[in-house]
């Protein structure tokens, strides 16, 4: 079962395409390798939400459909939910 | 990816070569003052479509011009056999009448001063009968499927769209443009966020200029009537509880529906009709009737709609093919969507098959199936307006 879907092997976020409980090991998919990954999730993602796949620190750029979707505003680790709590839009 | 051959669709091969899918004969009104007639012919003769709508008074400049052309367009679009057109006076009538008759298809206008609405209906009524019977005889032939000029545009996204149904339709235009087809995306301001990257998809510096130009229009006009900073708006409060956060990510979504390797090969104007084959940007609004009435009127034959939440727009004479991927919306608005590919968000099919499902959704489309708009009877014909009449 896919818990999570990944556009590009480049991306460093997943998007959770069923609500994903904290402590579950969930399964990806790559869409363009079709390759699998299981990531750790610490927090609930739910549906939709992004699981992120790489540790992140402050001002490093979340990576989604391979590009740069904005700026990190507080560390991240791997299966955490990346959200508006830790993700500005670097236009304003 | 692999190249699909060019498969073959039936479809209706007009005078000026262009190939149309549907085999509408439109009584089509030059104003707002002659919407009641063209509804009387098409009461009177079956087998017609009446597209009435709100303007055609007192536009001038740029904006006149935007308004002929969409009608023109119109009556033009390969999807239409014959037209009749009725205005309130002779001389913009016969300015419509004469833009269709470029094409070599039948037109012919009437007028309803110094006639009265009776006797224009009469009169109309008796050439749109020709009309019907005439086109009612036409068949349609196999032409490449490269020939279908299809646009495309999103609505009501969600996360399934940036996953799953715009990636569909980007993974359907590459194949098509690989073939020689001629497709067209536009939403300048849903490009806000991502528009360096769109700049840098044009086939050239050249037309990644001509693209910024009428995007930094868009952001000028907007600076201009504003009422507040969009930043609370984009993306939505809906937006933002579905999963999205910024609207670079909003935009990095809607411009999947390209794909990721197609460079497009040129900017056009509104309603404006493509030269040559590829991709082309159009410079549209993001509301969907407006944006694909414009496309209906620069001559696209079929339109493909991704939609999250369930936009429910159609069109009077560009069938609209719709998929989803949310599968709560496939299922609890399953009238309106022609295709469902929420199997891609459960990993039980790829892109590149959803892309050729697609495909063949629109090679049915063209071969005769009826989508679910036109089924229901979504019928949007809403003319883009630049600024108010004098």
């Amino acid at each position: 079962m896919i818990h999570f879907l990944v556009h590009e092997e480049a991306d460093n976020v997943g998007v959770a395409t069923v609500d994903i409980k904290a402590g579950e090991t969930a399964t990806g998919l790559y869409m363009d390798s079709q390759k699998k990954i299981k990531v750790k999730a610490l927090q609930d993602i739910p549906l939709g939400h992004k699981i992120a796949l790489a540790k992140l620190k402050v001002n490093d750029g979340v990576i989604k459909y391979g590009h740069d979707i904005g700026r990190v505003v507080a560390d991240i680790k791997v299966g955490e939910h990346v959200h508006i709590h830790n993700l500005k839009t670097r236009r304003w | 990816m692999a190249k699909m051959k060019n498969p073959k669709v039936f479809a209706y091969r007009r005078e000026n070569g262009r190939a149309g899918i549907r085999n509408h004969v439109i009584i089509l009104p030059l104003d707002d003052l002659s919407n009641a007639a063209c509804e009387k012919v098409a009461f009177n003769v079956k087998g017609c479509k009446a597209i009435p709508h709100a303007y055609g008074r007192l536009q001038f400049g740029k904006d006149l011009e935007l308004f002929f052309r969409t009608l023109i367009g119109t009556g033009s679009n390969p999807n239409v056999a014959a037209v009749v057109v009725i205005g309130i006076e002779p001389e913009w009538t016969q300015r419509v009448v004469d833009g269709i008759a470029k094409t070599g298809k039948p037109v012919a206008g009437f007028s309803i001063e110094r006639h009265g609405e009776f006797k224009t209906v009469e009169m109309a009524s008796w050439k749109a009968k020709e009309y019907v019977h005439w086109a009612s005889e036409l068949r349609r032939e196999p032409v490449d499927l490269k020939d279908i000029w299809v646009s495309v545009k999103c609505g009501e996204s969600d996360t399934t769209s940036g996953l799953a149904s715009n990636p569909t339709v980007g993974n359907a235009l590459e194949k098509l443009v690989a073939m020689g087809g001629t497709c067209s995306f536009g939403e300048t301001s849903e490009i806000t966020g991502a528009e360096m990257v769109c700049k840098e998809r044009a086939i050239n510096a050249k037309v990644g200029e001509q693209f910024m130009a009428v995007f930094n229009a868009y952001q000028k006009m907007i600076e201009a009537n504003k009422t507040d900073d969009l930043s609370g708006s984009q993306p939505t409060k809906g937006n933002i509880r579905g999963g999205l956060t910024t609207i670079e990510e909003k935009a990095f979504g809607n411009l999947q529906k390209i794909g990721k390797k197609i460079r497009y090969v040129g900017v056009l104007d509104k309603a404006e009709s493509p030269t040559k084959p590829g991709l082309w940007f159009m410079d549209t609004s993001s509301a969907a009737a407006e944006a694909v009435t414009l496309w209906a009127a620069a001559g696209f034959v079929a339109h493909f709609f991704p939609t999250g939440q369930g936009n429910i727009i159609g069109n009077p004479i560009e069938p609209v093919i719709k998929l989803t991927a949310n599968p709560l919306t496939a299922k609890t608005m399953a009238e309106h969507i022609d295709y469902d590919c929420s199997a891609i968000l459960r990993g039980e099919m790829t892109l590149d098959e959803s892309g050729d499902n697609l495909i063949e959704m629109l090679i049915r489309t063209c071969n005769g199936r009826l989508t679910a708009q036109e089924v229901l009877g979504h019928e949007e014909f809403v003319l883009t307006k630049l600024y108010e009449s004098a």
